[in-house]
Parts: C-alpha cells; sequence; structure tokens
C-alpha cells in the first residue's frame, strides 16, 4: 500500500511539474501580453518622499496574518522593525510565535527556540521543495527584494494584488490551478487571490478593503526592499548640496586663475 | 643629516629635499603635474582624464571595503550582499558608489574615446598613447563584467553564463576552453571564485596601464582641440594652477552628478532581475547584460547567418570582439595627416554618424532581436537595426577611416596655437562655450 502511494505522490509531482513547464512555456510565448500597472501617489516617491510608518505597520500586519502562510521575508530579521516604530516588547511578542532550530547544546542535540527579535523572520516552509509541493509546483518567492526586483516596483505589486478577475475573458485558456491576473506576464499566476475584504481586522479602525491592505502591504515591502531609503535621501541631500556650492567655489577659482589668461 | 645641508635646494624645506635627493618624487610630480607644458586651449572635453582617475580611485578603495565584507560563494554571496546593504555601517553606500561607479566609469570613458576619435589623439606621435588606452578599456570590461557576476543575483548568473559560453564557438578546442574558464562543467562556485580573485586583480592591472598610458602622454604631451602641435611656451601653460583648477572644477561637477543618482536614483542602471537570487533552472524572460556592454552584445547577436565556413554563432563572436580590436589599429586606419575633425569636413559628419550607430546599436542590444521597432511597422524588426548598425559600424573604421585620408580636403590649418586663440577663431571659441556648459 505503502509503495502505490509513493508511486502516486511520484507520478503526481512528474504531472504537475509537466503542467507547470507547458504553462510557462505558454506564458513565455505570450510574454508580451500583460497590463502594465497604473502609477501610484506612494508616499515615498519623489526626492523628498518618506516612508508612511502607519501605513507600513499595517502593511506587517497583513503580511504576518496573509502572506507569511506561503512567503519568506528571509532578509530582514525582527529587530528590523524597530525602526517602523514597534518596541521591543512587541516585536518579542512578534518573534516568540515562530521557531526556530538552534543547537547543538552541550549534548550534541538540536533543539527547538522560540524566536528572538535577532533572528531573520522565520521561513513558512523549510526548503524550496517543500515549498513547491505545498504549492501545486509553484515556487512562492521571498518578499524581502520584491519592489525592487520587478520592473514597475511598487506600482506593480499594488496593481497585481488588486488585478485578480475572477473569471478568465474569452479566448484565455487557463493552466489547471492557475488564476487570471492581467497584469502578471502572461496573466496567468500561481497565487490565487490573496487578498479579500476584511482578511485582517486593523486595529487602529482602517477599513481593511483589498485596495487599503494592498496598499499597506506595499508601503510595508519597499520598507523591506530599501531600509535605507530615508537615511540616504536625507545625506543624498546634504552631499549634493555641498557639491554644488563646491563646484560654484572650484568654478569662481578656475575664472581667477586663468583671468590673465582670457 | 648633515647630508642634506650641502643639497642644492629647488623645492627649499629640508625633509622634502632630503627625500627628494634619494628617491626624486617630489621634483617628478613638480615636473609632470607642476610644470607640465599644456596647450592653452584645453576645452572641457580634456577634463576626463582626471575624472577617470578619479572613478579609477574611488572604485578600488570601494571594492577594497566592499570585499572585507562579501563572501565569494554561491550559497553566502546574494546574502552576504544585502548584508552589507542593511548591516554594514554605510554598506548601502559603498555598494551603490561602488555600482553606479561602475556605470559613470564607463560613461567618461566612452566620452574620453570619442573625444580621441573627434581631435586625431591617436595620430602620431600617440599611437602608443592610444594603444594602451584601448587596453585599458578592454581590461575595465573584463572587470566589469566579473563584478557583475559577483552578487549572484539572476542577471549575474545568466550573464555569466551566456557570455562564457561564446568561448565555446571557438572550432575544436572551445568547449575544452569554457570548462577551464568555469572550472567545472557549469557557471558554479569555482567560477565565481575566480571571477572574484580575478575583479579583485584587474583593477591595480588597469592601474598599472593607466601609469603607462599617462608616461606616453607626457613623453609626446598632449593633443589639443586644434590638433596642432604647440611651437613654444607661447603655446601652452603650466598644468599647475591653470589645469589643475580647471580639472577641479570639472571634476566637482561631475561627482555632484554622480552623488545624484548614487543617493537618489541608485538602480536607475540596474536590471531589477538581479535582486533575485541566481537559480540555474529558472531562466529570465531576457537575458541582458549592463547597459556599457549593449552596443557589442548587438553586434554579436546581428551575425545571425553563416558566413563560408563560419556558422553564425563564431560569427557573432568575432564581430564582437573585433569591433574591439578594431580600436588598436584606428591610428594606421585613419590616413589622414589632420589630426582635428574641426579641419577636417568631411570626417566631422562621419564621426557623429558613428556616434549616433554606437547608440543605436546600445539600444537594439537592449531589446529582443525579433521583436518590432515600432508597434504596427511589421518589416522593421530590431534584428534589422542590428544588422545596418554593425554594418555602418565595421565600413567606418575599415573604409571610410582609410578612404577619407587620401579623398578628403581639409581646411588650412592656423599656424600656431596662440595665433588661433587671438585672431578669435570662431569654431574652437564656440565650442569652447558649448564645452563649458556641459
Amino acid at each position: 500500500m505503502k509503495k502505490i502511494n509513493g508511486l502516486l505522490n511520484f507520478l503526481a509531482i512528474v504531472s504537475i511539474t509537466f503542467i507547470m513547464t507547458v504553462v510557462l512555456s505558454d506564458s513565455a510565448n505570450s510574454a508580451g501580453k500583460y497590463k502594465h500597472p497604473e502609477s501610484q501617489e506612494w508616499g515615498f516617491n519623489g526626492l523628498f518622499g518618506k516612508f508612511d510608518k502607519s501605513s507600513i505597520r499595517r502593511g506587517l500586519q497583513v503580511y504576518l496574518e496573509v502572506c507569511s502562510s506561503c512567503h519568506g521575508l528571509d532578509q530582514v530579521a525582527y529587530r528590523n522593525l524597530k525602526d517602523i516604530g514597534l518596541n521591543i516588547e512587541e516585536i518579542k511578542e512578534i518573534a516568540e510565535q515562530f521557531e526556530v532550530m538552534d543547537g547543538p547544546d552541550n549534548e550534541g542535540e538540536m533543539f527547538a527556540r522560540e524566536a528572538r527579535p535577532s533572528d531573520k523572520f522565520v521561513a513558512p516552509f523549510a526548503n524550496e521543495k517543500a515549498a513547491r509541493v505545498s504549492n501545486n509546483g509553484a515556487m512562492p518567492p521571498d518578499l524581502s527584494l520584491i519592489t525592487k526586483s520587478r520592473h514597475g516596483g511598487a506600482d506593480y505589486i499594488y496593481a497585481l494584488l488588486t488585478g485578480y478577475k475572477d473569471e478568465a475573458p474569452d479566448g484565455v485558456e487557463m493552466g489547471e490551478g492557475m488564476n487570471f491576473n492581467p497584469y502578471f506576464v502572461g496573466q496567468q499566476i500561481a497565487m490565487s487571490q490573496p487578498l479579500y475584504e476584511d482578511s485582517v481586522e486593523y486595529p487602529d479602525g482602517t477599513k481593511a478593503t483589498v485596495s487599503q491592505m494592498s496598499w499597506d502591504l506595499v508601503n510595508f515591502l519597499h520598507w523591506t526592499a530599501e531600509p535605507e531609503m530615508e537615511q540616504r535621501r536625507s545625506l543624498g541631500w546634504k552631499v549634493v548640496l555641498f557639491l554644488l556650492v563646491l563646484t560654484g567655489l572650484l568654478y569662481a577659482v578656475k575664472r581667477q586663475v586663468w583671468s590673465k589668461e582670457h | 643629516m648633515s647630508a642634506n645641508k650641502s643639497n642644492k635646494s629647488s623645492t627649499g624645506r629640508g625633509l622634502v629635499n632630503w627625500i627628494d635627493s634619494r628617491l626624486p618624487v617630489f621634483s617628478y610630480m613638480q615636473k609632470e603635474y607642476g610644470e607640465y607644458p599644456a596647450p592653452k586651449n584645453f576645452n572641457y572635453w580634456w577634463n576626463f582624464g582626471a575624472i577617470l582617475t578619479f572613478m579609477l580611485v574611488l572604485m578600488i578603495f570601494t571594492g577594497i571595503f566592499l570585499s572585507m565584507q562579501y563572501t565569494p560563494h554561491v550559497d553566502f554571496a546574494f546574502d552576504s550582499v544585502e548584508r552589507i546593504m542593511r548591516d554594514v555601517n554605510y554598506g548601502w553606500l559603498l555598494r551603490y558608489l561602488h555600482a553606479n561607479g561602475a556605470t559613470f566609469f564607463f560613461i567618461a570613458v566612452y566620452i574620453h574615446i570619442f573625444r580621441g576619435l573627434y581631435y586625431g589623439s591617436y595620430k602620431n606621435p600617440r599611437e602608443l598613447l592610444w594603444i594602451f588606452g584601448v587596453l585599458i578599456l578592454v581590461l575595465m570590461m573584463a572587470t566589469a563584467f566579473m563584478g557583475y557576476v559577483l552578487p549572484w543575483g539572476q542577471m549575474s548568473f545568466w550573464g555569466a553564463t551566456v557570455i562564457t559560453n561564446l568561448f565555446s564557438a571557438i572550432p575544436l578546442v572551445g568547449d575544452s576552453i569554457v570548462t577551464w574558464l568555469w572550472g567545472g562543467f557549469a557557471v558554479e562556485n569555482p567560477t565565481l571564485n575566480r571571477f572574484f580573485s580575478l575583479h579583485f586583480l584587474l583593477p591595480f592591472v588597469i592601474l598599472g596601464v593607466v601609469v603607462l598610458h599617462v608616461i606616453t602622454l607626457h613623453v609626446s604631451g598632449s593633443n589639443n582641440p586644434l590638433g596642432i602641435d604647440p611651437k613654444g611656451p607661447q603655446d601652452t601653460l603650466p598644468f599647475h594652477p591653470y589645469y589643475t583648477a580647471k580639472d577641479s572644477f570639472g571634476l566637482a561637477l561631475w561627482v555632484t552628478i554622480f552623488a545624484a543618482f548614487v543617493f537618489f536614483a541608485p538602480n536607475f542602471f540596474g536590471e531589477p532581475e538581479n535582486y533575485i537570487k541566481a537559480d540555474p533552472l529558472q531562466t529570465p524572460a531576457q537575458i541582458v547584460p549592463e547597459w556599457y556592454f549593449l552596443p557589442y552584445f548587438a553586434i554579436l547577436r546581428s551575425i545571425d547567418f553563416d558566413i563560408w565556413f563560419i556558422d553564425a554563432k563564431l560569427g557573432g563572436v568575432i564581430a564582437m570582439f573585433g569591433s574591439i580590436i578594431l580600436l588598436f589599429l584606428v591610428p594606421w586606419l585613419d590616413r589622414s595627416k589632420v589630426r582635428s575633425a574641426r579641419f577636417r569636413p568631411i570626417y566631422k559628419w562621419f564621426f557623429w554618424i558613428l556616434l549616433l550607430d554606437c547608440l543605436l546599436l546600445g539600444f537594439v542590444g537592449g531589446h529582443p532581436p525579433s521583436d518590432h521597432v515600432f508597434k504596427g511597422i511589421e518589416w522593421l524588426l530590431f534584428i534589422d537595426l542590428g544588422h545596418i548598425g554593425t554594418a555602418w559600424y565595421f565600413f567606418h573604421f575599415l573604409i571610410l577611416l582609410p578612404l577619407l585620408g587620401t579623398v578628403e580636403k581639409t581646411k588650412p590649418l592656423p599656424t600656431s596655437i596662440t595665433e588661433s586663440v587671438l585672431n578669435g577663431d570662431t569654431s574652437s571659441s564656440a565650442s569652447a562655450k558649448s564645452g563649458g556648459s556641459m
């Protein structure tokens, strides 16, 4: 009986892989067919843009309650949440919900313990194979750098999250287990619509519409992608202004030095 | 201690004098960067020597500090770069300076090269100076390519795979060479290791060739916008303070623009896909090199036909490497005795066409060859533009340059730099102004 189960599992994995290959090669063929994301008025846009900390904290909640069941956040540590305004107690409270393997201890045994603020966000799956087998063969990408690693950046992620359609338009042949989303390359995405009205309940009373949650989540993910952004811009202004003054002074020096020659 | 009293002092101070009489670094600096007689009519296009020196030093310094935190292993490289971005103090600044530094290094070097092409800076007696310059370009390209592999993102990995695979086009030994380059049978950890090692080594080789480049420059003396030799001291100015002042201003302006990108658009020249960890099982939809390689990439892909016994792949590789090797021969391909394009009415036009052609090739290199250039125009594909651009590139160097040397009627040269400046030569003052506004 066990052997037959194993065989069935094997066949299932092979056929899923086969379907995925067909779907992927199809999507590669129709790679040109997707909608470009509309640009949004993000708080972090422009030369003076800042992070919207309260939105980022709501986005953290959306990530923890919805996304984190499939998507990792490998590059971010719980301690980093201090930067978006959480205090150490709140950070510990979040970290403690997760378990990490540690060790070996003095007996040489590995042991599980609660995560600490110094740990990186605990990944939902032990490895890529585990992630794929739980997700119909698809690999949910790590989200740490998602807004930086996609063309269209934050606008694209927002459009993708809010762009799901219940049914594919006529003439679009959907792969098995795939979902229609006009913004995704090839318009077929393995991830089913993740956010629905009131998927989370915000403690600050903000109404959890799909667009609100998507907005907050993208703000959060943009912070995880470029946590240095505010520091970079504020230092940037000082450096550029200093250089402009220096350039002006050096131009005056040059004029002075050359005055006899012109 | 008593010895230095008897020494005749040119610089005066005791310790400086003591060292200088044993190792004449100070008198060397005084001679080569203080008194060095530079033509008095340089325009702002002559700033790029100083700018390039600055960029090389910046790249070496940021690179050394980055290497202290980077781990050249396929399992850790990507994460170690992200650790630099997040946990190393000002690591993000180091990395963005280094990554954008490569871009600005190449912008500067391309301007410098086209400056040389316009004003004929490669001609007798500056052939060797030019050859060292092209050698620096080749070394820079190798260094930049290997540096781009180090973050071990998707484009790093697939770029490395595509480019190293080019060598498999070499008949008979191609596959063995590729295996040798990789240190295995795929782009893997040994490949990353050796690329890191070479990426660390080559900048110092570049530094050495830069020294040769500058020595040859100081033997032959600098070219100038008129392309005629200085007739005497009245045509030149001491490098310091005249050109140290002018270079400082130009450099400060350059660094300001550079800083604006580093701080406000650090990923403008980057490919988003390189923020995805390398995955040998997942080919990106489109593999594109960094922008500064796009023209060569376009030439590589434009040879999509067999030429006699040379198949398309080998043909593309030959054309791509040939497009660079051709630059070594420019001093002998250009038969004209007149250096500056100001006095070459026909060459001047073809210079600008060549510049546009290189920009066109860069544009082509960034798009899949089978894509339509314009929506709705069925008959124009990027590969067609690639064919035209590639053909023109080789036509320019191999046919036009030698031909122009014999058929072009050049304008009369001014008798001296001073005369041209005093007579208010309109062309030189006009271009000096336009140079000043950049």
